[in-house]
């Protein structure tokens, strides 16, 4: 006897719907046919038989949702049933399990924390009302994936100048379905299919952009933008300057940024700090879906060239957002999502939801941090990160990217410079250790910030 | 292998797409009566940009240009050819050796000289230098100092022509040297591909810096460089304006016309060293001076003119004269216009957001 495992389709994959069985119980299946149909939240796609036998037990009904990765879905009598299991990866098959033996620090954040307004009150550290959202405002659960689609379809429907460029955002939906039905509603003249030429489009990009028109640039994922990285800062980010001021470019470079999991040292770069280093260039990079939409929206409208640094962790990840209303979030300002007396922690996009979780582990231990969300890296916010250090006295930030001259070098150069006299403490950095990114699970562990490596920063500036 | 494939010129290409030939258009040659005023006018745009660039070059020796500094003298009749067949409205950019084209885009030379000597009065108020001018006026889109840049911009053009069907044309011009760059067929499949309205003027004036094309290309027919995109080129003679004029009529005619992008080599010299600091080595003095002798584009229609009886010495000589005076008159106002303001240090780096688009 074998059982069948729901698989994993993807890196990330962490459930998925099973969204129709090819076989009955009592059918005779071969390795290699097609068993089933699973749908992820990226795509629909055929499980294919890995074992010979017979089907002697159908354990998910068809259209079940939010199957775990390794749940169980189907038992298989074989002649040779032992061989042909699959090898256990634990003692216990459920996927949350999966992922502490493997020790991913990948599969937690998906079970990130509630967003800052829906977190059960802490006995001190009471979340604070979004002051942000106009008072009666409908809200709804969204996930960032379908927040950035909502952001781009608004736009786009506001501005016919606004187009959707890159690899697979058009017929395929988006190698990661944030363009999903763009295409129906805009047609192709508006949402285009390009070759694999990213230094190519998104030099085309950039002309247009320079001719007028308002193009978003959406790359598979930020390290291909390695490839066009010329025309974003020497087409993009210099040219207003250059002409003086007369060849403007209002362009949006999107796409997911930082390590998704176990994809290797290639895959896996956070360039908020690349990016921030360049004067022209605006540069965003949001955690929860509100911000992913508002701050898209804003970045679109905006007359200048943004790199807008989306993460992939987080695409499925749901939050609240404002319905019915044109929802823009202003570009530059910094989010306190958590208010706290003892240490700031500062950071962005996936980072944040660690700093949250960082923080409760902190209120446990007597500790109450103050969690800032950078939001805009360029132009940084930096106002509220000192506001908040007037307060706290102490600093700890948290990136994914490398620390030396990273964002969090750059936040506690300005915080020394402007309220050096306010810390008590010197600040610290948690970010990503300086090689690049391991494949192996326990190196890739080692190598990433988490939640347990802030708590001991944010404990070292406490003396605790 | 790859010239073997591909043919001399006028072979129709395997995949019958793609036509590449020499240019069958009217040259100098061939001028008919009534073209009096049309090379009167050449002569004397081809003239400004040469005493301008002589007298740029001049500028730079004297310390008032500083940078780089690259001249166009020897492909005069390229730019001005070219922009005897565009609309207006069509957009043209380049790379950095750009100081003709803005001439030939009717830029004024005072504000072109006074952007080399980094003054507020440049083009780009003294912040871009020799190398990245603009004009959204003359729908002049630079000036880019990174070589082959500019091909994926002007696609970019293009594809902003196209979206809107405005009819326009981009004129992409880039060098031999730009010619190997890897973007360049991304873009060339990219035109071909969305049938761009864009025409690609290769300035192939056989040397990219001290690298002979011979030395750095393994077909040094570069029209034939969009074969395997299916984009049709072809060679002109590049010293001669009317070639030149002719082959970018009808390459613009095909553009405009849906049919796709174009492929232009102009086959060109130039007199002076790739920058005002190279020695230019690398090839013979004799080679420069037997090309100026026998191949000058401005001496060409100077003597065709005389041949048909269309300008005296006394009317080229007063175009001579108006031409030195413009030039000189730029010089002047380059040399004595104040510097940026110091305040203008910040300005221009972001173009203020509309009111409630962002902060």
């Amino acid at each position: 006897m074998t059982d069948i495992l729901m698989p994993a389709l993807s890196p990330t994959m962490e459930e998925g719907t099973l969204a129709k069985w090819h076989v009955k119980v009592g059918d005779k299946v071969r390795s290699g046919d097609i068993i089933a149909e699973i749908e992820t939240d990226k795509a629909t796609m055929e499980v294919e038989a890995v074992d010979e036998g017979t089907i002697e037990e159908l354990l998910v009904a068809e259209g079940a949702e939010e199957v775990k990765v390794n749940t169980p879905i189907a038992r298989l009598s074989g002649e040779d049933g032992a061989s042909a299991a699959p090898p256990p990866m634990t003692a216990d098959p459920q996927p949350a399990s999966r992922a502490e033996a493997s020790g991913d620090p990948q599969r937690q954040p998906v079970a990130e924390p509630p967003p800052a307004q829906a977190m059960p009150a802490a006995p001190v550290a009471v979340p604070i009302p979004d002051a942000e959202l106009p008072q009666g405002v409908k809200l709804v659960k969204v996930t960032v994936r379908d927040a950035l689609r909502d952001a781009m379809a608004e736009e786009m429907r506001r501005d016919p100048d606004v187009f959707l460029m890159g690899e697979e955002v058009a017929q395929y939906q988006g190698a990661y379905k944030v363009s999903r039905d763009l295409l129906a509603e805009f047609g192709d003249k508006r949402v285009i299919d390009t070759p694999i030429t990213e230094h190519g489009f998104a030099g085309l990009g950039v002309g247009a952009a320079m001719a007028g028109l308002k193009p978003i640039i959406e790359f598979m994922t930020f390290n291909f933008a390695m490839q066009a990285i010329d025309h974003i800062i020497n087409s993009a980010a210099k040219t207003l300057y250059m002409s003086g001021g007369q060849i403007k470019c209002s362009v949006v470079f999107r796409g997911p940024n930082g390590a998704a999991s176990r994809v290797g040292a290639q895959h896996s770069q956070d360039y908020a700090g690349w990016y921030g280093h360049v004067p022209g260039l605006k540069v965003l990079a949001p955690y929860d879906a509100a911000d992913a939409k508002g701050l898209l929206k804003a970045a679109i409208r905006d007359p200048n060239p943004v790199v807008f640094l989306e993460h992939e962790m987080l695409y499925g990840t749901e939050f609240d957002v404002p319905e019915g209303i044109d929802w823009v979030v202003p570009i530059g300002k910094a989010k306190v999502r958590r208010e706290g007396t003892d240490v700031t922690l500062v950071s962005y996009s996936r980072m944040v939801g660690f700093c949250l979780q960082a923080a409760e582990k902190l209120a446990e231990q007597g500790i109450q941090a103050e969690v800032v969300d950078l939001r805009t890296i360029r132009p940084m916010d930096i106002e509220t990160v000192v506001e908040s250090v007037k307060k706290t006295n102490r600093l700890v930030t948290a990136e994914e990217g490398w620390g030396p001259m990273g964002v969090g070098a750059e936040v506690c150069a300005k915080v020394v410079e402007l309220a050096f006299d306010y810390l008590d403490a010197p600040p610290l950095r948690v970010h990503q250790e300086d090689v690049p990114l391991p494949y192996a699970a326990n190196l890739e562990v080692l190598s990433l910030p988490s939640v347990d490596k802030i708590v001991q920063a944010a404990k070292a500036v406490c003396y605790k | 292998m790859a010239r073997e494939q591909t043919g001399a010129a006028g072979q129709r290409k395997a995949n019958g797409a793609a036509k590449t030939q020499p240019s069958k258009g009217k040259t100098l040659a061939q001028v008919e009566s009534g073209g009096k005023d049309e090379l009167l006018k050449y002569y004397r745009d081809m003239l400004l940009i040469r005493r301008f660039e002589e007298r740029a070059g001049q500028l730079y020796g004297m310390g008032l240009i500083g940078g780089f500094c690259h001249l166009y003298i020897g492909q005069e009749a390229i730019a001005v050819g070219v922009q005897a067949a565009q609309k207006p409205g069509d957009q043209v950019i380049t790379g950095y050796r750009e100081h003709g084209h803005m001439l030939a885009c009717g830029m004024d030379p005072k504000e072109v000289m006074a952007e080399l000597t980094g003054r507020a009065s440049g083009s780009s108020k003294g912040k871009g230098g020799s190398m990245h001018m603009f004009s959204t006026e003359a729908a002049f889109y630079g000036g880019h100092g990174i070589v082959g840049a500019q091909v994926s911009l002007g696609t970019g053009l293009a594809l902003a022509n196209r979206y809107r069907d405005d009819g326009k044309v981009a004129f992409t011009y880039f060098g031999d040297g730009a010619a190997n760059q890897g973007q360049v067929y991304e873009s060339f499949n990219m035109a071909e591909l969305w049938s761009l309205p864009v025409v690609y003027v290769i300035e192939n004036n056989q040397y990219a810096m001290g690298t002979s094309i011979d030395r750095s290309s393994a077909e040094t027919h570069l029209y034939k460089r969009g074969a395997s995109f299916r984009i049709p080129g072809e060679e002109v003679d590049g010293m001669d304006v009317m070639a030149v004029k002719a082959a970018a009529e009808k390459a613009a005619e095909h553009a405009r016309s849906g049919k796709g992008p174009y492929i232009l080599e102009m086959k060109t010299y130039r007199y002076r060293g790739h920058s005002m600091s190279d020695p230019a080595k690398y090839r013979t003095r004799d080679e420069v001076d037997e090309i100026r002798k026998t191949r000058d584009p401005i001496d060409h229609v100077e003597e065709m003119l005389e041949k048909n009886g269309w300008a005296d010495e006394a009317t080229l000589k007063a175009i001579d004269a108006e031409v030195k005076r413009i030039v000189a008159d730029a010089a002047e106002f380059a040399r004595t216009s104040p510097e940026p303001d110091p305040s203008e240090l910040y300005t221009d780096v972001y173009t203020a957001s509309p009111v409630g688009a962002s902060a």
